[in-house]
């Protein structure tokens, strides 16, 4: 008997780099025994892009459009949350309409993410109903991005300091109608694929993960949280004000797939009810803080103003003193902590800047998770961990 | 947890293998030699008045001016208490061998092998160590200093577009 065993041959299955169900450009080479999975190996770094390096070359203000292309499902929360880094880095206080805007644009991001993250492993089960549905709002929320910032997808979002620009009234339109319609096209999803016995089938029990081992493998976001472990950065360690809302964490038990797809479609009812809490109780105020040194005076002002010329001068060609130090500053990302270690020695540009990507760190546990399981609930689990490739890459 | 509580019980357990500690940042920071960084995770890790359980965070530096250029950083958070901590230890270029945390952290492979994958630091006893995010076959470390962003351009001068 152990002689056939040791003549068994393995079929390699190459799943990617360029595969429909990975999502992205990334390769997973699989072991199979017939159907069933023996062992991966994950190959990544396709679309490495260097971003660490090039960001030591940066100006601060020139390395959030890098930070756009890491999870570039919720660029905003990325481009956000670097310049809480440098304000950090800074002593920039930020006011509360800051927050509350920022507040607002972050939760957006966050619904569009795990609309695309949910609508994905209902395509790969099979439904490509709600997949399309649920595009339809992602698209309105693109429409309020390039309301507040001028882009869609990349949104290089805000400025250290504060924003661009103030809310204008036709981005203030445009989020209350999403709120007002998203509810109705989140039910009928939720209808589509929350009871459904097919999908519930198919999801289940499917690459599970157990809270210790998760905590292990450095999870985070709702991939942690659906393991058990209700860690959320927005609640632990409250930045950009989140300490003045109520909201729920939701956390599942199993840390399956069908956890996970249910962790997130909580999180978006949450994101909601924040997002209109923020607009509602949205502070008067100035939508930036007052320091000319690092915020680039309006264009107008340049041409006009002496003052703002010289400070327009002065960010551009980088002759404004940048404190000593190093932080660490972490924001609750689409899909888990995203940090920035950040490393001053006084120059124009970072020393040092590294990225906390979650999806770096938790796809390395892909292998354990789907070990012993069948090639196609391998993709699920795949989809509902919500890897994104210039994440995984940067 | 005060700041003076784990500095305390570092420097009884470790006594001059902790090099440095600084309270002053954004996070408590300590600097230990790097023979005993594995220990220090571990009892950070285990023992249970600590309880630092999750590696939030492992990456390279390199400060070309110093002794010891090489430096790997690691960012630890107790979640019960919400604390973070900031363990930094460094090597020279010529032998740069850091024990790996593997073992204890099944997070650090990936990030190990970014980390040696870009600054060339040996984590010894790492299961896997090889390039993770460049090809296989590049033959330097390109997060190091002494290599240009640019290296085949030289109608672009550094001091023009950044450092």
């Amino acid at each position: 008997m152990t002689d056939i065993l040791e003549d068994k041959q393995y079929t390699t299955l190459n799943l990617g780099p360029t595969h429909p169900a990975t999502h992205g450009i990334f390769q997973n080479v699989l072991k199979m025994d017939g159907e069933q999975i023996i062992d991966a190996e994950q190959t990544i770094g396709y679309i490495h892009r260097a971003f660490e390096k090039i960001a030591e070359h940066r100006p601060f203000y020139q390395i959030t459009p890098l930070t756009d292309r890491l999870n570039y499902c919720s660029s905003p929360i990325n481009n956000i949350g670097w310049h809480m880094t440098v304000e950090k880095l800074l002593g920039i206080k930020s006011t509360k309409r800051i927050d509350y805007m920022r507040i607002i644009l972050m939760e957006l991001a966050r619904i569009t993410d795990h609309l695309v993250c949910n609508s994905v492993i209902g395509v790969d089960s099979g439904a490509l109903t709600g997949f399309i549905y649920v595009f339809q709002e992602r698209e309105k929320v693109y429409e309020i991005y390039e309301e507040v910032s001028g882009a869609r997808l990349t949104t290089n979002m805000g400025r250290i300091g504060g924003f661009e620009r103030d809310l204008s009234p036709a981005a203030i339109k445009k989020i209350r109608e999403f709120l007002d319609h998203l509810p109705k096209v989140l039910h009928e999803f939720e209808k589509l694929l929350m009871r459904n016995r097919i999908f519930m089938d198919r999801t289940i029990g499917v690459g599970p993960i157990s809270g210790e081992r998760a905590l292990n493998y450095g999870f985070t976001g709702p991939n942690l949280r659906a393991a058990g472990v209700d860690y959320d950065v927005r609640v632990m360690t409250p930045y950009s004000s989140y300490d003045d809302f109520e909201f729920v964490i939701p956390v599942g038990t199993q840390g399956d797939t069908y956890d996970r797809f249910c962790v997130r479609q909580q999180e978006i009812w949450e994101s909601v009810k924040l997002v209109r809490n923020a607009l509602e109780n949205l502070p008067e105020g100035s939508f930036h803080v007052d320091v000319p040194q690092y915020y680039l005076p309006p264009k107008e002002a340049v041409y006009s103003k002496m003052e703002a010329l010289i400070w327009h001068f002065k960010i551009v060609m980088g002759e404004i003193d940048v404190p000593v130090g190093e932080v660490f500053h972490s924001v609750e990302g689409g899909n888990g902590e995203l940090g920035f270690y950040l490393v001053s020695d006084g120059g124009r540009t970072p020393f040092r800047l590294h990225f906390r990507r979650p999806g770096f760190i938790y796809y390395q546990a892909y292998p354990e998770m789907i070990r012993g399981g069948v090639l196609s609930d391998a993709i699920l689990t795949m989809s509902s961990m919500n890897v994104i490739a210039g994440e995984l890459d940067a | 947890m005060e700041n003076t509580y784990i500095t305390d019980h570092l420097q009884k357990r470790f006594t001059h293998d902790i090099l440095e500690t600084d309270t002053a940042g954004d996070i408590l920071t300590v600097i230990v030699t790097s023979p005993v960084i594995h220990d220090v995770i571990s009892f950070l890790k285990d023992n249970e008045n600590m309880n630092f359980t999750f590696l939030t965070d492992l990456c390279g530096i390199h400060y070309p001016d110093r002794g010891l250029p090489l430096g790997v950083v690691y960012h630890l958070h107790n979640l019960t208490e919400n604390k973070r901590i900031r363990i930094k230890t460094f090597v020279t270029l010529n032998d740069p061998e850091v024990p790996t945390a593997t073992d204890l952290f099944s997070a650090a492979n990936w990030m190990e092998r970014e980390t040696f994958d870009f600054y060339g630091i040996n984590f010894t006893g790492h299961p896997n160590l090889k390039r993770i995010l460049n090809v296989e076959y590049m033959d330097f470390f390109s997060m190091r200093k002494e290599y240009p962003l640019e290296p085949t351009r030289e109608d672009k001068d550094d001091r023009y577009f950044g450092r």
